[in-house]
């Protein structure tokens, strides 16, 4: 399988702090990747420096085989690139309609914006909220409509720091059934999450970070039999 | 293209609307047949001003950059408007000095613009750098009295100002020219007026007027929409600006002078006072609250201009307390309540 994703000894030091050491990742063209470790791992800081929302400090980071360090977010995000932040990043004055139609108006031909529009919020199940503005939607809502607003880009690689957080546990199997659907469509996705259940229900391979390196990885089996994992991370009861 | 007039971006979009802007439009286009030229001479002046204060409506408003700098690019524009006319020798010339002052407004917007914008100076910051580079100009401007301080034939004249430049004009029917004066400059600026805001409609209704409100609402998901923020920003900022000239140069063309007062704080301050007041998130608002305000303020400045300037910060104070989204789209809700209300229940029923 190719890879589509690739970084080289990359890190990143605030001050004395090294929140991202000398990590290399390789994401696979058309796999789901979790990335978990615990709080202050360096996981949503390794997701900055692959969109380009920070400078590393010093390695490379390749997309689909060219070298994008030096790109910035929004030449990143054309060159095929997409992401969900952690926490909801909507613009909540604009109507959901809005939000979503800024998101695609320049990936969509203007003749075909209105059906698209309709097709992401019945898919998001927003059709119903689509004039309300973003801030009045419930916390879930709004990280579907972000999640939605980065599908619109169309992208390769598909980016989601924690995207269940704060949702409720039916509103997660739904979110995981949506990025497998995605993924079976053919979008790469990388997923930074804390909750093991989802990590198991979507995860074709992951990585374990543990502070700023890269701790373990392989399949989710190989990581819940991990017992350093176990040790560092899952509880010993996940092991078993 | 036309359709763009009408969009989610700006207030009025139904035949209502538009009914209404005709009517406004006729009465304005009649008024000089019936009124006095005094009044139609103060009319063109406050219609003057009214560009500056649509190009910080799209800055501010709806691109989230509150720039102190208008008085900035007035006077780039005007001065520059001065020291042509008069190095051309006047005539039609003048209107080449109208559009070359308004380049060169912009071109400075890009050069300021690009400093700060490529500089990542945002939010607050955004407004003391435009209000220190204003206050620059103004204190440069006030110590130009020396005769060394001339460009051609134009003397700059330190704090008593730049005059002596023709008016606008233009070659008219029987040899002679239409000077833009009194009812000429009254009509010259309805129309250019109506070219600007229908303009500007069509431009926030666009792709780009999409873009700017992201970036107003969150810039850094705007760029990871695949935006360079920098770019939108700049182009903005750049016809917020320009506009700010166009106002200057027709102030020097009506009073045939320029003065370093006309840039500094206190003038600095008057288009945030105009727009906050009027309400900052639409530019017809803008217009007309602006156009309301100028007219009050000199209406009392006629008794008193402490009076006039203490009622300009009383109303600022008041906007932020009362009226946050400003006072002309806080009427304008209120009396479209009802309307709204009726419409909501006839579509339950």
């Amino acid at each position: 399988m190719a890879e589509i994703l690739q970084t080289s000894v990359l890190s990143k030091t605030f001050g004395g702090l090294a929140a991202v050491s000398d990590v290399d990742i390789c994401v696979n063209d058309g796999e789901i990747h979790c990335l978990i470790g615990p709080n202050g791992a360096g996981k949503s800081t390794l997701f900055k420096l692959i969109i380009g929302m920070y400078q590393p400090t010093s390695g490379s980071i390749a997309f689909r085989g060219e070298n994008v360090t030096a790109r910035q977010p929004y030449e990143r995000v054309k060159r095929g690139m997409s992401i969900k932040m952690q926490t909801p990043s909507v613009f909540k004055e604009l109507p959901v309609r809005q939000n979503i139609h800024i998101a695609l108006q320049h990936h969509v031909a203007r003749t075909e914006l209105a059906r698209e529009e309709d097709r992401l919020l019945a898919l998001l199940e927003l059709s119903n909220d689509a004039a309300k503005a973003a801030g009045a939607l419930s916390h879930g809502q709004q990280q579907w409509l972000e999640i939605g607003m980065a599908l619109a880009l169309k992208p390769t690689l598909m980016l989601m720091d924690e995207p269940t957080a704060g949702m409720s546990p039916e509103e997660t199997f739904r979110t995981g059934e949506l990025i497998q659907r995605l993924n079976t469509s053919g979008m790469t996705v990388l997923v930074v999450e804390h909750d093991m259940t989802f990590v198991r229900q979507i995860a074709q391979r992951v990585t374990v970070m543990h502070f700023g390196a890269v701790f373990a990885r392989g399949s989710i089996g190989e990581i819940l039999s991990d017992p350093r994992v176990a040790e560092i991370y899952l509880g010993k009861t996940h092991a078993k | 293209m036309l359709r763009l007039v009408n969009g989610s971006q700006t207030v009025g979009n139904g035949w209502p609307f538009w009914l209404c802007f005709v009517i406004v439009l006729a009465s304005a286009l009649v008024y000089p047949v019936f009124a006095d030229p005094y009044d139609v001479g103060n009319f063109a002046y406050f219609l003057i001003w009214v560009f500056m204060a649509l190009g910080l409506c799209l800055m501010w408003g709806y691109c989230g950059m509150l720039s102190f700098g208008q008085t900035f690019f007035f006077g780039i524009a005007g001065y520059s408007y001065g020291v042509l006319a008069i190095n051309f020798g006047g005539g039609s010339m003048t209107v080449v000095a109208l559009v070359l002052a308004v380049l060169l407004a912009g071109v400075s917007a890009v050069v300021l613009g690009y400093f700060m914008i490529w500089g990542r100076v945002g939010g607050v910051f955004f407004g003391i750098v435009t209000l220190s580079a204003t206050l620059v100009l103004a204190f440069f401007l006030g110590q130009t009295a020396g005769p060394e301080w001339r460009i051609g034939e134009a003397r700059l004249n330190g704090f008593n100002g730049m005059k002596g430049m023709e008016p606008l004009n233009i070659p008219w029917f029987g040899g002679e020219s239409l000077y833009f004066e009194g009812a000429s400059l009254y009509y010259l600026a309805i129309g250019l007026i109506v070219i600007v805001y229908l303009a500007l409609r069509m431009l926030l209704n666009s792709r780009f007027g999409n873009v700017i409100v992201a970036i107003r609402e969150d810039p850094q998901r705007a760029e990871l929409l695949g935006y360079d923020v920098r770019k939108y920003q700049l182009i903005t900022f750049v016809i917020g600006s320009s506009l700010a000239g166009l106002s200057g140069v027709l102030y020097t063309s009506w009073g045939q002078f320029i003065t370093p007062s006309s840039i500094g704080l206190p003038a600095a301050a008057m288009p945030i006072v105009w727009v906050a007041f009027s309400g900052r998130g639409d530019i017809t608002a803008t217009l007309l609250g602006s156009f309301l305000i100028l007219v009050a303020f000199q209406t009392i400045t006629v008794h008193s201009q402490q009076a006039a300037l203490i009622l300009m910060g009383g109303m600022l104070l008041a906007t932020v307390m009362i009226a946050p989204q400003g006072f002309v789209i806080g009427i304008a809700r209120l009396i479209g309540r009802p309307f709204r209300g009726r419409r909501a229940t006839s579509t339950k029923t």
